[in-house]
Protein backbone atom coordinates (compact mmCIF):
# COMPACT_ATOMS: atom_id res chain seq x y z
CA UNK A 1 0.00 0.00 0.00
CA UNK A 2 2.87 2.67 0.72
CA UNK A 3 4.67 2.08 -2.33
CA UNK A 4 1.96 3.87 -4.00
CA UNK A 5 1.66 6.72 -1.71
CA UNK A 6 4.25 9.79 -3.29
CA UNK A 7 3.36 11.98 -0.33
CA UNK A 8 2.38 10.32 3.58
CA UNK A 9 1.45 13.10 5.79
CA UNK A 10 0.51 12.11 9.61
CA UNK A 11 -0.41 14.45 12.39
CA UNK A 12 2.29 17.37 10.55
CA UNK A 13 2.04 20.26 13.27
CA UNK A 14 3.94 23.63 12.35
CA UNK A 15 4.25 26.75 14.84
CA UNK A 16 5.80 30.27 14.17
CA UNK A 17 6.29 31.29 17.66
CA UNK A 18 3.45 31.12 19.99
CA UNK A 19 1.60 30.88 16.02
CA UNK A 20 0.31 27.42 15.41
CA UNK A 21 0.02 27.39 11.61
CA UNK A 22 -0.12 23.51 10.73
CA UNK A 23 -2.79 21.65 13.28
CA UNK A 24 -2.30 18.15 12.71
CA UNK A 25 -2.91 17.58 8.78
CA UNK A 26 -3.19 14.33 7.70
CA UNK A 27 -3.13 13.95 3.89
CA UNK A 28 -2.00 11.27 1.02
CA UNK A 29 -1.04 11.68 -2.57
CA UNK A 30 -0.82 8.95 -4.37
CA UNK A 31 1.91 8.56 -7.39
CA UNK A 32 0.50 9.91 -10.36
CA UNK A 33 -1.92 11.81 -9.01
CA UNK A 34 -2.69 15.81 -8.67
CA UNK A 35 -3.72 17.42 -5.60
CA UNK A 36 -5.06 20.58 -5.18
CA UNK A 37 -4.83 22.54 -1.91
CA UNK A 38 -7.41 25.58 -1.47
CA UNK A 39 -8.61 27.55 1.27
CA UNK A 40 -8.67 31.26 2.67
CA UNK A 41 -4.75 32.86 2.55
CA UNK A 42 -3.37 32.26 6.17
CA UNK A 43 -5.12 28.80 5.99
CA UNK A 44 -1.69 27.10 6.41
CA UNK A 45 -1.46 25.53 2.82
CA UNK A 46 1.60 27.42 1.38
CA UNK A 47 3.28 26.62 5.06
CA UNK A 48 2.10 22.98 4.07
CA UNK A 49 3.71 23.08 1.08
CA UNK A 50 6.88 24.10 2.20
CA UNK A 51 6.96 22.02 4.74
CA UNK A 52 7.29 18.69 1.85
CA UNK A 53 10.56 19.94 0.56
CA UNK A 54 11.73 20.94 4.03
CA UNK A 55 11.52 25.02 3.36
CA UNK A 56 10.33 24.74 6.32
CA UNK A 57 10.76 22.41 9.60
CA UNK A 58 7.85 20.42 10.54
CA UNK A 59 7.84 20.54 13.89
CA UNK A 60 5.65 17.48 14.65
CA UNK A 61 4.33 14.73 12.93
CA UNK A 62 5.79 12.46 10.19
CA UNK A 63 5.99 13.74 6.62
CA UNK A 64 7.30 10.95 4.00
CA UNK A 65 8.00 11.62 0.52
CA UNK A 66 8.11 8.49 -1.98
CA UNK A 67 8.55 6.31 1.71
CA UNK A 68 11.15 8.56 3.29
CA UNK A 69 10.80 10.96 6.18
CA UNK A 70 11.33 14.38 4.70
CA UNK A 71 14.02 16.09 6.50
CA UNK A 72 14.80 14.03 10.00
CA UNK A 73 15.90 10.49 10.54
CA UNK A 74 14.05 8.34 12.74
CA UNK A 75 15.81 6.50 15.32
CA UNK A 76 14.32 5.08 18.38
CA UNK A 77 11.47 6.96 19.23
CA UNK A 78 13.10 10.55 18.02
CA UNK A 79 13.15 12.53 15.18
CA UNK A 80 16.57 13.82 13.83
CA UNK A 81 16.85 16.89 12.34
CA UNK A 82 19.13 16.02 9.23
CA UNK A 83 21.58 18.50 8.24
CA UNK A 84 21.80 20.73 5.34
CA UNK A 85 23.38 19.01 3.09
CA UNK A 86 21.34 16.31 3.24
CA UNK A 87 18.09 17.87 3.17
CA UNK A 88 19.48 19.42 -0.05
CA UNK A 89 19.96 16.16 -1.58
CA UNK A 90 15.87 15.57 -0.59
CA UNK A 91 14.95 18.36 -2.05
CA UNK A 92 16.86 17.86 -5.75
CA UNK A 93 13.82 14.91 -6.54
CA UNK A 94 10.84 17.69 -5.53
CA UNK A 95 10.53 20.77 -8.07
CA UNK A 96 9.12 23.69 -6.48
CA UNK A 97 7.27 26.66 -8.41
CA UNK A 98 6.78 30.11 -6.80
CA UNK A 99 3.88 32.05 -6.70
CA UNK A 100 6.64 35.09 -8.11
CA UNK A 101 8.67 32.84 -10.32
CA UNK A 102 11.98 33.52 -8.15
CA UNK A 103 13.69 33.08 -11.55
CA UNK A 104 17.39 34.16 -11.02
CA UNK A 105 17.40 37.72 -12.27
CA UNK A 106 20.98 37.95 -13.37
CA UNK A 107 21.06 34.76 -15.80
CA UNK A 108 19.58 34.00 -19.10
CA UNK A 109 16.57 31.66 -19.21
CA UNK A 110 18.78 28.93 -20.40
CA UNK A 111 21.15 29.44 -17.27
CA UNK A 112 18.36 29.02 -15.10
CA UNK A 113 17.59 26.03 -16.27
CA UNK A 114 20.57 24.50 -16.46
CA UNK A 115 22.20 26.33 -12.93
CA UNK A 116 20.93 23.22 -10.59
CA UNK A 117 21.65 20.11 -13.30
CA UNK A 118 25.03 21.49 -13.15
CA UNK A 119 25.95 22.09 -9.81
CA UNK A 120 23.97 20.09 -7.82
CA UNK A 121 23.71 16.78 -9.86
CA UNK A 122 27.33 17.07 -11.63
CA UNK A 123 25.68 16.74 -15.45
CA UNK A 124 27.96 18.05 -17.86
CA UNK A 125 27.33 21.60 -19.59
CA UNK A 126 26.53 19.93 -23.18
CA UNK A 127 24.08 17.29 -21.38
CA UNK A 128 22.32 19.73 -19.36
CA UNK A 129 22.09 22.53 -22.27
CA UNK A 130 20.43 19.67 -24.35
CA UNK A 131 17.72 18.75 -21.75
CA UNK A 132 17.14 22.72 -21.09
CA UNK A 133 16.37 23.04 -24.66
CA UNK A 134 14.06 20.44 -24.26
CA UNK A 135 12.43 21.25 -21.30
CA UNK A 136 12.35 24.70 -22.79
CA UNK A 137 10.38 23.90 -25.95
CA UNK A 138 8.10 21.66 -23.93
CA UNK A 139 6.97 24.92 -22.16
CA UNK A 140 7.27 26.55 -25.39
CA UNK A 141 9.74 28.93 -24.70
CA UNK A 142 11.79 27.21 -26.94
CA UNK A 143 12.99 30.73 -28.89
CA UNK A 144 13.74 32.41 -25.45
CA UNK A 145 16.72 30.82 -24.11
CA UNK A 146 18.61 33.93 -24.57
CA UNK A 147 16.24 36.06 -22.88
CA UNK A 148 17.13 37.67 -19.17
CA UNK A 149 13.74 37.58 -17.30
CA UNK A 150 13.45 41.01 -17.12
CA UNK A 151 12.39 40.73 -20.95
CA UNK A 152 10.25 38.00 -20.46
CA UNK A 153 6.10 38.24 -19.49
CA UNK A 154 5.13 36.93 -16.38
CA UNK A 155 3.67 33.95 -17.70
CA UNK A 156 7.08 33.34 -19.59
CA UNK A 157 8.63 34.04 -16.36
CA UNK A 158 6.79 30.96 -14.64
CA UNK A 159 7.13 28.57 -17.57
CA UNK A 160 10.63 28.83 -17.20
CA UNK A 161 10.41 28.66 -13.70
CA UNK A 162 8.59 24.83 -14.32
CA UNK A 163 11.23 23.94 -16.77
CA UNK A 164 13.78 25.16 -14.33
CA UNK A 165 12.11 22.86 -11.89
CA UNK A 166 11.74 19.84 -14.54
CA UNK A 167 15.42 19.85 -15.14
CA UNK A 168 16.24 18.26 -11.79
CA UNK A 169 14.16 15.51 -12.78
CA UNK A 170 11.90 15.64 -9.99
CA UNK A 171 9.44 12.78 -8.91
CA UNK A 172 7.12 15.28 -7.09
CA UNK A 173 5.79 19.04 -7.87
CA UNK A 174 4.96 21.73 -5.92
CA UNK A 175 3.19 25.01 -6.90
CA UNK A 176 2.47 28.01 -4.92
CA UNK A 177 -0.42 29.51 -5.92
CA UNK A 178 1.57 29.45 -9.37
CA UNK A 179 -0.62 31.96 -11.11
CA UNK A 180 -1.56 34.46 -8.35
CA UNK A 181 1.19 36.66 -9.34
CA UNK A 182 -0.33 36.56 -13.11
CA UNK A 183 -2.20 38.98 -15.20
CA UNK A 184 -5.68 37.13 -15.90
CA UNK A 185 -4.46 37.04 -19.52
CA UNK A 186 -1.33 35.23 -18.96
CA UNK A 187 -3.20 32.68 -16.27
CA UNK A 188 -3.81 30.34 -18.98
CA UNK A 189 -0.77 29.21 -20.67
CA UNK A 190 0.62 28.35 -17.01
CA UNK A 191 -2.08 26.34 -16.47
CA UNK A 192 -1.63 24.51 -19.82
CA UNK A 193 2.10 23.79 -18.99
CA UNK A 194 0.58 22.37 -15.63
CA UNK A 195 -2.02 20.46 -16.77
CA UNK A 196 -0.22 18.54 -20.11
CA UNK A 197 2.45 18.07 -17.12
CA UNK A 198 -0.40 16.38 -15.05
CA UNK A 199 -0.75 14.41 -18.19
CA UNK A 200 2.53 13.28 -18.44
CA UNK A 201 1.86 11.22 -15.09
CA UNK A 202 3.58 14.16 -12.58
CA UNK A 203 2.89 13.70 -9.17
CA UNK A 204 1.93 17.42 -8.22
CA UNK A 205 0.56 19.63 -5.31
CA UNK A 206 -0.76 22.94 -6.34
CA UNK A 207 -1.47 25.35 -3.75
CA UNK A 208 -4.33 27.64 -6.02
CA UNK A 209 -7.34 29.68 -6.10
CA UNK A 210 -8.36 27.94 -9.76
CA UNK A 211 -11.37 26.38 -9.24
CA UNK A 212 -11.67 25.75 -12.83
CA UNK A 213 -8.43 24.12 -13.13
CA UNK A 214 -8.88 21.97 -9.95
CA UNK A 215 -12.37 20.72 -11.40
CA UNK A 216 -11.12 20.02 -14.67
CA UNK A 217 -7.42 18.34 -13.73
CA UNK A 218 -6.91 17.36 -10.37
CA UNK A 219 -7.84 14.42 -8.72
CA UNK A 220 -8.66 15.35 -5.27
CA UNK A 221 -9.07 18.36 -3.69
CA UNK A 222 -8.32 19.28 -0.36
CA UNK A 223 -9.59 22.73 1.51
CA UNK A 224 -8.07 23.66 4.28
CA UNK A 225 -8.70 26.22 6.77
CA UNK A 226 -7.02 27.44 10.14
CA UNK A 227 -4.00 24.73 10.21
CA UNK A 228 -6.93 21.89 9.75
CA UNK A 229 -8.05 19.83 6.40
CA UNK A 230 -11.90 20.62 6.34
CA UNK A 231 -13.12 18.46 3.95
CA UNK A 232 -11.65 16.54 1.37
CA UNK A 233 -12.37 14.36 -2.01
CA UNK A 234 -13.03 14.44 -5.42
CA UNK A 235 -12.90 17.82 -6.51
CA UNK A 236 -16.04 17.61 -8.58
CA UNK A 237 -18.22 16.77 -6.02
CA UNK A 238 -16.31 18.75 -3.20
CA UNK A 239 -16.77 21.94 -5.41
CA UNK A 240 -20.62 21.43 -6.33
CA UNK A 241 -21.72 19.70 -3.46
CA UNK A 242 -19.20 20.62 -0.44
CA UNK A 243 -20.54 19.39 2.89
CA UNK A 244 -18.87 21.52 5.69
CA UNK A 245 -20.21 25.16 6.32
CA UNK A 246 -16.74 27.12 6.12
CA UNK A 247 -16.04 25.38 2.53
CA UNK A 248 -19.66 26.36 1.58
CA UNK A 249 -18.77 30.06 3.04
CA UNK A 250 -15.27 29.86 0.87
CA UNK A 251 -16.65 28.30 -2.09
CA UNK A 252 -19.65 31.58 -2.17
CA UNK A 253 -16.61 33.77 -2.33
CA UNK A 254 -14.09 32.67 -4.51
CA UNK A 255 -16.82 30.78 -7.61
CA UNK B 1 -17.10 57.78 0.15
CA UNK B 2 -17.60 61.28 0.58
CA UNK B 3 -15.01 63.35 0.74
CA UNK B 4 -13.25 61.66 -2.08
CA UNK B 5 -16.67 62.63 -4.24
CA UNK B 6 -15.94 66.07 -2.92
CA UNK B 7 -12.01 65.70 -4.78
CA UNK B 8 -13.69 64.78 -8.62
CA UNK B 9 -15.02 68.24 -9.77
CA UNK B 10 -11.21 69.97 -10.27
CA UNK B 11 -10.86 67.06 -13.23
CA UNK B 12 -14.11 67.93 -14.83
CA UNK B 13 -11.99 71.43 -15.64
CA UNK B 14 -9.24 69.40 -17.60
CA UNK B 15 -9.40 69.53 -21.77
CA UNK B 16 -10.86 66.60 -23.61
CA UNK B 17 -7.76 64.10 -24.14
CA UNK B 18 -8.59 63.86 -27.85
CA UNK B 19 -7.75 67.84 -28.36
CA UNK B 20 -11.03 68.83 -29.21
CA UNK B 21 -11.84 70.91 -25.67
CA UNK B 22 -12.21 74.49 -26.35
CA UNK B 23 -9.70 75.65 -22.94
CA UNK B 24 -7.66 78.64 -24.00
CA UNK B 25 -4.24 78.47 -24.42
CA UNK B 26 -2.03 79.57 -21.65
CA UNK B 27 1.16 82.05 -22.81
CA UNK B 28 3.02 80.57 -20.23
CA UNK B 29 6.06 82.83 -18.39
CA UNK B 30 8.58 81.05 -16.86
CA UNK B 31 9.46 81.94 -13.09
CA UNK B 32 12.25 83.81 -13.16
CA UNK B 33 15.42 83.79 -10.98
CA UNK B 34 17.02 87.39 -11.00
CA UNK B 35 18.67 86.34 -8.06
CA UNK B 36 20.69 82.98 -8.70
CA UNK B 37 22.20 84.72 -11.99
CA UNK B 38 23.08 87.54 -9.35
CA UNK B 39 24.79 85.58 -7.09
CA UNK B 40 26.55 83.19 -9.57
CA UNK B 41 27.69 86.45 -10.91
CA UNK B 42 29.47 87.44 -7.68
CA UNK B 43 31.27 83.82 -6.96
CA UNK B 44 32.66 83.39 -10.20
CA UNK B 45 34.05 87.22 -9.33
CA UNK B 46 35.36 85.89 -5.95
CA UNK B 47 36.46 82.72 -6.81
CA UNK B 48 38.40 84.42 -9.93
CA UNK B 49 39.81 86.82 -7.91
CA UNK B 50 40.73 84.07 -5.50
CA UNK B 51 42.91 81.73 -7.99
CA UNK B 52 44.74 84.72 -9.23
CA UNK B 53 45.44 85.86 -5.80
CA UNK B 54 46.80 82.18 -5.08
CA UNK B 55 48.38 81.80 -8.87
CA UNK B 56 50.66 85.48 -7.37
CA UNK B 57 50.81 84.78 -3.92
CA UNK B 58 54.89 84.30 -2.89
CA UNK B 59 54.19 82.40 0.34
CA UNK B 60 52.75 79.25 -2.10
CA UNK B 61 55.65 79.04 -3.77
CA UNK B 62 54.67 77.79 -7.44
CA UNK B 63 58.51 77.91 -8.37
CA UNK B 64 58.84 75.26 -5.87
CA UNK B 65 55.72 73.34 -6.69
CA UNK B 66 56.63 73.30 -10.49
CA UNK B 67 60.31 71.99 -9.78
CA UNK B 68 59.28 69.23 -7.59
CA UNK B 69 55.71 68.27 -8.93
CA UNK B 70 57.52 65.88 -11.64
CA UNK B 71 60.21 65.12 -8.99
CA UNK B 72 61.06 61.18 -9.50
CA UNK B 73 61.30 60.56 -5.75
CA UNK B 74 57.45 62.29 -5.90
CA UNK B 75 56.50 60.21 -8.52
CA UNK B 76 57.54 56.98 -7.46
CA UNK B 77 56.54 57.77 -4.03
CA UNK B 78 52.81 58.02 -5.83
CA UNK B 79 53.32 54.99 -6.85
CA UNK B 80 53.91 53.69 -4.00
CA UNK B 81 50.66 55.23 -2.47
CA UNK B 82 48.80 53.75 -5.86
CA UNK B 83 50.64 50.19 -4.41
CA UNK B 84 49.90 50.47 -1.04
CA UNK B 85 45.93 51.52 -2.27
CA UNK B 86 45.57 48.35 -4.78
CA UNK B 87 47.36 45.62 -2.89
CA UNK B 88 45.41 46.69 0.93
CA UNK B 89 42.21 46.95 -1.13
CA UNK B 90 42.26 43.58 -2.83
CA UNK B 91 42.97 42.02 0.55
CA UNK B 92 40.07 44.03 1.95
CA UNK B 93 37.57 43.20 -0.35
CA UNK B 94 38.35 38.95 0.17
CA UNK B 95 38.55 39.32 4.04
CA UNK B 96 35.73 41.36 4.09
CA UNK B 97 33.30 39.12 1.48
CA UNK B 98 34.35 36.28 3.78
CA UNK B 99 33.12 38.47 7.14
CA UNK B 100 30.21 39.25 5.73
CA UNK B 101 29.60 35.62 4.83
CA UNK B 102 30.22 34.46 7.93
CA UNK B 103 28.26 36.75 9.77
CA UNK B 104 25.12 35.94 7.96
CA UNK B 105 26.07 32.64 8.21
CA UNK B 106 23.65 29.98 10.09
CA UNK B 107 26.43 29.11 12.31
CA UNK B 108 26.72 30.48 15.48
CA UNK B 109 30.70 30.12 15.77
CA UNK B 110 31.46 32.36 12.30
CA UNK B 111 28.93 34.71 13.34
CA UNK B 112 30.74 35.52 16.43
CA UNK B 113 33.91 35.26 14.99
CA UNK B 114 32.94 37.92 12.49
CA UNK B 115 31.29 40.00 15.28
CA UNK B 116 34.05 39.99 17.13
CA UNK B 117 36.69 41.06 14.14
CA UNK B 118 34.36 43.98 13.51
CA UNK B 119 33.95 45.13 16.87
CA UNK B 120 37.89 45.24 17.34
CA UNK B 121 39.01 46.78 13.82
CA UNK B 122 35.75 49.13 13.64
CA UNK B 123 36.45 50.06 17.58
CA UNK B 124 39.96 51.19 16.99
CA UNK B 125 41.90 54.08 14.89
CA UNK B 126 43.43 52.86 12.28
CA UNK B 127 46.47 55.28 13.03
CA UNK B 128 46.52 52.78 16.31
CA UNK B 129 46.34 49.78 14.36
CA UNK B 130 49.24 50.99 11.93
CA UNK B 131 51.42 51.50 14.92
CA UNK B 132 50.60 48.09 16.54
CA UNK B 133 51.39 46.39 13.30
CA UNK B 134 54.83 48.45 13.46
CA UNK B 135 55.29 46.95 17.00
CA UNK B 136 54.78 43.18 15.70
CA UNK B 137 58.48 42.47 15.72
CA UNK B 138 58.73 43.88 19.35
CA UNK B 139 56.08 42.29 21.22
CA UNK B 140 56.40 38.94 18.98
CA UNK B 141 60.09 38.80 17.98
CA UNK B 142 59.58 35.71 16.21
CA UNK B 143 56.51 33.75 14.41
CA UNK B 144 56.20 30.31 14.21
CA UNK B 145 54.14 28.07 11.76
CA UNK B 146 52.71 24.21 13.00
CA UNK B 147 49.99 22.69 15.03
CA UNK B 148 49.79 23.91 19.03
CA UNK B 149 50.93 21.80 21.75
CA UNK B 150 54.00 20.80 19.33
CA UNK B 151 56.78 22.04 17.79
CA UNK B 152 56.54 24.45 15.47
CA UNK B 153 57.46 23.57 11.91
CA UNK B 154 59.28 26.78 10.60
CA UNK B 155 60.37 29.82 12.96
CA UNK B 156 61.57 33.06 11.48
CA UNK B 157 62.38 36.63 12.92
CA UNK B 158 59.15 38.66 12.32
CA UNK B 159 61.16 41.64 10.85
CA UNK B 160 62.80 38.69 8.29
CA UNK B 161 59.36 38.11 7.64
CA UNK B 162 57.87 41.05 6.87
CA UNK B 163 58.92 44.57 5.70
CA UNK B 164 57.48 47.51 6.96
CA UNK B 165 55.47 47.75 3.46
CA UNK B 166 53.77 44.36 3.96
CA UNK B 167 52.56 45.22 7.48
CA UNK B 168 51.74 49.00 5.93
CA UNK B 169 49.02 46.59 3.43
CA UNK B 170 48.12 44.38 6.27
CA UNK B 171 47.34 46.98 8.59
CA UNK B 172 45.40 48.96 5.73
CA UNK B 173 43.51 45.95 4.46
CA UNK B 174 42.88 44.44 7.93
CA UNK B 175 40.82 47.80 8.96
CA UNK B 176 39.31 48.41 6.06
CA UNK B 177 37.78 44.91 5.20
CA UNK B 178 35.77 45.81 8.60
CA UNK B 179 34.30 48.51 6.78
CA UNK B 180 33.81 46.56 3.62
CA UNK B 181 32.23 43.68 5.38
CA UNK B 182 29.58 45.64 6.19
CA UNK B 183 28.67 46.60 2.80
CA UNK B 184 29.09 43.64 1.22
CA UNK B 185 26.18 42.15 4.29
CA UNK B 186 24.03 45.35 3.05
CA UNK B 187 24.37 44.45 -0.49
CA UNK B 188 23.67 40.66 0.47
CA UNK B 189 20.87 41.69 2.19
CA UNK B 190 19.01 43.91 -0.44
CA UNK B 191 18.56 40.64 -2.48
CA UNK B 192 15.44 39.10 -2.16
CA UNK B 193 14.93 36.26 0.12
CA UNK B 194 12.98 34.51 -2.29
CA UNK B 195 16.11 34.15 -4.42
CA UNK B 196 17.82 32.06 -1.72
CA UNK B 197 14.37 29.89 -1.54
CA UNK B 198 14.47 29.35 -5.10
CA UNK B 199 17.95 28.18 -5.02
CA UNK B 200 17.11 25.97 -1.72
CA UNK B 201 14.39 24.14 -3.40
CA UNK B 202 16.07 23.48 -6.41
CA UNK B 203 18.63 21.54 -3.65
CA UNK B 204 21.67 23.89 -4.00
CA UNK B 205 23.65 24.18 -0.99
CA UNK B 206 23.99 27.14 1.05
CA UNK B 207 27.69 27.90 0.04
CA UNK B 208 25.96 27.16 -3.56
CA UNK B 209 22.98 29.50 -3.14
CA UNK B 210 25.74 32.55 -1.53
CA UNK B 211 28.07 32.19 -4.46
CA UNK B 212 25.92 31.72 -7.49
CA UNK B 213 22.81 33.85 -6.81
CA UNK B 214 22.66 35.93 -4.28
CA UNK B 215 26.36 37.94 -4.61
CA UNK B 216 26.45 38.91 -7.94
CA UNK B 217 23.06 40.18 -7.62
CA UNK B 218 24.55 41.70 -4.64
CA UNK B 219 26.98 43.52 -6.78
CA UNK B 220 24.99 46.51 -8.01
CA UNK B 221 24.46 47.47 -4.29
CA UNK B 222 28.10 46.96 -3.26
CA UNK B 223 30.18 48.67 -6.15
CA UNK B 224 29.28 52.45 -5.60
CA UNK B 225 29.83 52.38 -2.15
CA UNK B 226 33.21 50.21 -2.40
CA UNK B 227 34.40 52.65 -4.84
CA UNK B 228 33.75 55.33 -2.35
CA UNK B 229 35.94 53.22 0.00
CA UNK B 230 38.77 53.18 -2.79
CA UNK B 231 38.95 56.75 -3.00
CA UNK B 232 38.97 56.90 0.78
CA UNK B 233 41.52 54.24 1.39
CA UNK B 234 44.50 56.31 -1.43
CA UNK B 235 44.13 58.97 1.21
CA UNK B 236 44.50 57.32 4.27
CA UNK B 237 47.75 55.43 3.07
CA UNK B 238 48.61 59.02 4.42
CA UNK B 239 48.56 56.97 8.04
CA UNK B 240 51.45 54.34 6.95
CA UNK B 241 53.98 57.23 8.63
CA UNK B 242 52.92 55.24 12.08
CA UNK B 243 54.53 51.90 10.96
CA UNK B 244 56.50 53.78 9.86
CA UNK B 245 57.06 53.18 6.45
CA UNK B 246 58.00 56.33 4.98
CA UNK B 247 58.11 56.40 1.07
CA UNK B 248 54.33 57.23 0.51
CA UNK B 249 53.14 60.29 -1.28
CA UNK B 250 52.53 61.74 1.74
CA UNK B 251 55.25 61.43 3.85
CA UNK B 252 57.69 61.75 1.10
CA UNK B 253 56.60 65.26 -0.02
CA UNK B 254 56.90 66.63 3.90
CA UNK B 255 60.20 64.61 4.39
CA UNK B 256 61.24 66.37 1.15
CA UNK B 257 59.87 69.98 2.48
CA UNK B 258 61.68 69.27 5.36
CA UNK B 259 65.44 69.69 3.57
CA UNK B 260 63.94 72.11 1.35
CA UNK B 261 62.22 74.13 4.26
CA UNK B 262 59.02 74.58 1.51
CA UNK B 263 56.46 72.47 3.19
CA UNK B 264 53.54 74.49 1.42
CA UNK B 265 54.73 73.86 -1.82
CA UNK B 266 55.20 70.03 -1.27
CA UNK B 267 51.96 69.92 0.07
CA UNK B 268 50.65 71.16 -3.02
CA UNK B 269 52.63 69.04 -5.25
CA UNK B 270 51.38 66.07 -2.61
CA UNK B 271 47.51 67.17 -2.84
CA UNK B 272 47.69 67.78 -7.00
CA UNK B 273 48.72 64.13 -7.59
CA UNK B 274 46.27 63.09 -4.84
CA UNK B 275 43.87 64.70 -6.58
CA UNK B 276 44.86 63.40 -10.19
CA UNK B 277 44.88 59.89 -9.12
CA UNK B 278 41.07 60.13 -6.72
CA UNK B 279 40.22 61.72 -10.85
CA UNK B 280 41.26 58.58 -12.32
CA UNK B 281 39.53 56.07 -9.74
CA UNK B 282 36.77 58.22 -10.08
CA UNK B 283 36.61 57.78 -13.65
CA UNK B 284 36.48 53.69 -13.74
CA UNK B 285 34.41 53.55 -10.57
CA UNK B 286 31.64 55.62 -13.11
CA UNK B 287 31.69 52.54 -15.33
CA UNK B 288 32.34 49.83 -13.16
CA UNK B 289 28.93 51.29 -12.25
CA UNK B 290 27.40 51.72 -15.18
CA UNK B 291 28.57 48.17 -15.94
CA UNK B 292 26.71 46.37 -13.40
CA UNK B 293 23.78 48.77 -13.41
CA UNK B 294 22.79 46.91 -17.08
CA UNK B 295 20.59 44.35 -16.09
CA UNK B 296 18.19 46.63 -13.88
CA UNK B 297 18.71 49.48 -16.69
CA UNK B 298 17.13 47.98 -19.36
CA UNK B 299 13.82 46.19 -17.75
CA UNK B 300 10.90 46.70 -19.56
CA UNK B 301 8.29 47.07 -17.26
CA UNK B 302 5.61 47.24 -19.89
CA UNK B 303 6.03 43.68 -20.19
CA UNK B 304 4.30 42.51 -17.17
CA UNK B 305 5.84 41.80 -13.84
CA UNK B 306 9.75 41.06 -13.71
CA UNK B 307 12.30 39.59 -11.68
CA UNK B 308 13.33 42.76 -10.26
CA UNK B 309 13.27 42.92 -6.53
CA UNK B 310 10.63 45.58 -7.19
CA UNK B 311 8.57 43.42 -8.68
CA UNK B 312 8.39 40.81 -5.63
CA UNK B 313 6.00 43.55 -3.43
CA UNK B 314 2.53 43.18 -3.33
CA UNK B 315 1.51 45.53 -6.55
CA UNK B 316 4.23 43.82 -8.74
CA UNK B 317 5.13 47.26 -9.79
CA UNK B 318 7.71 48.33 -6.12
CA UNK B 319 8.17 51.67 -4.82
CA UNK B 320 9.24 52.93 -7.76
CA UNK B 321 6.67 51.32 -10.10
CA UNK B 322 4.76 54.87 -10.27
CA UNK B 323 7.66 56.89 -11.51
CA UNK B 324 8.31 53.93 -14.11
CA UNK B 325 4.98 54.35 -15.59
CA UNK B 326 4.96 57.98 -15.23
CA UNK B 327 8.12 57.82 -17.78
CA UNK B 328 6.12 55.69 -20.01
CA UNK B 329 2.78 57.94 -19.86
CA UNK B 330 5.39 60.69 -21.06
CA UNK B 331 6.97 58.81 -23.93
CA UNK B 332 3.47 58.37 -25.35
CA UNK B 333 2.81 61.49 -24.66
CA UNK B 334 5.33 63.10 -27.10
Amino acid sequence: MTDTLMVDADQVYKNFGANQVLKGISLEVKRGEVLCLVGPSGSGKSTFLRCINHLESVDAGRLRVDGVLVGYRERGDKLHELKPSEAALQRRQIGMVFQRFNLFPHMTAIENVIEAPIRVNKASRAHAVARARELLDRVGLADKGGSYPAHLSGGQQQRVAIARALAMDPKLMLFDEPTSALDPELVGEVLDVMKALAQDGMTMIVVTHEMGFAREVADSLVFMDGGVVIESGNPREVLANPQHERTKAFLSKVL
Amino acid sequence: MASSGQLRPASGHTPAPDGTGSAPVIKAVRLRHPWRNLIAVVLVVYAAAFLWDAATRKQLEWDVFAKYVFDRRISEAAFNTLQLTVYSMLIAVVLALLLAVMRLSPNPVFKSISWFYLWIFRGTPVYVQLTFWGLLSVIYPTLSFGLPFTAPLVTLPTGDALNVFQLAVIGLALNEAAYLAEIIRAGILSVDRGQEEAATALGMTWSQTMWRIVIPQSMRIIIPPTGNEVISMLKTTSLVTAVPYSFDLFTRSRDISAETFSPIALFLVASAWYLAITSILMVGQYFLEKRFARGIGDARPDKGATADPDALLVDGRGPLGFLRSRGRQKREEL
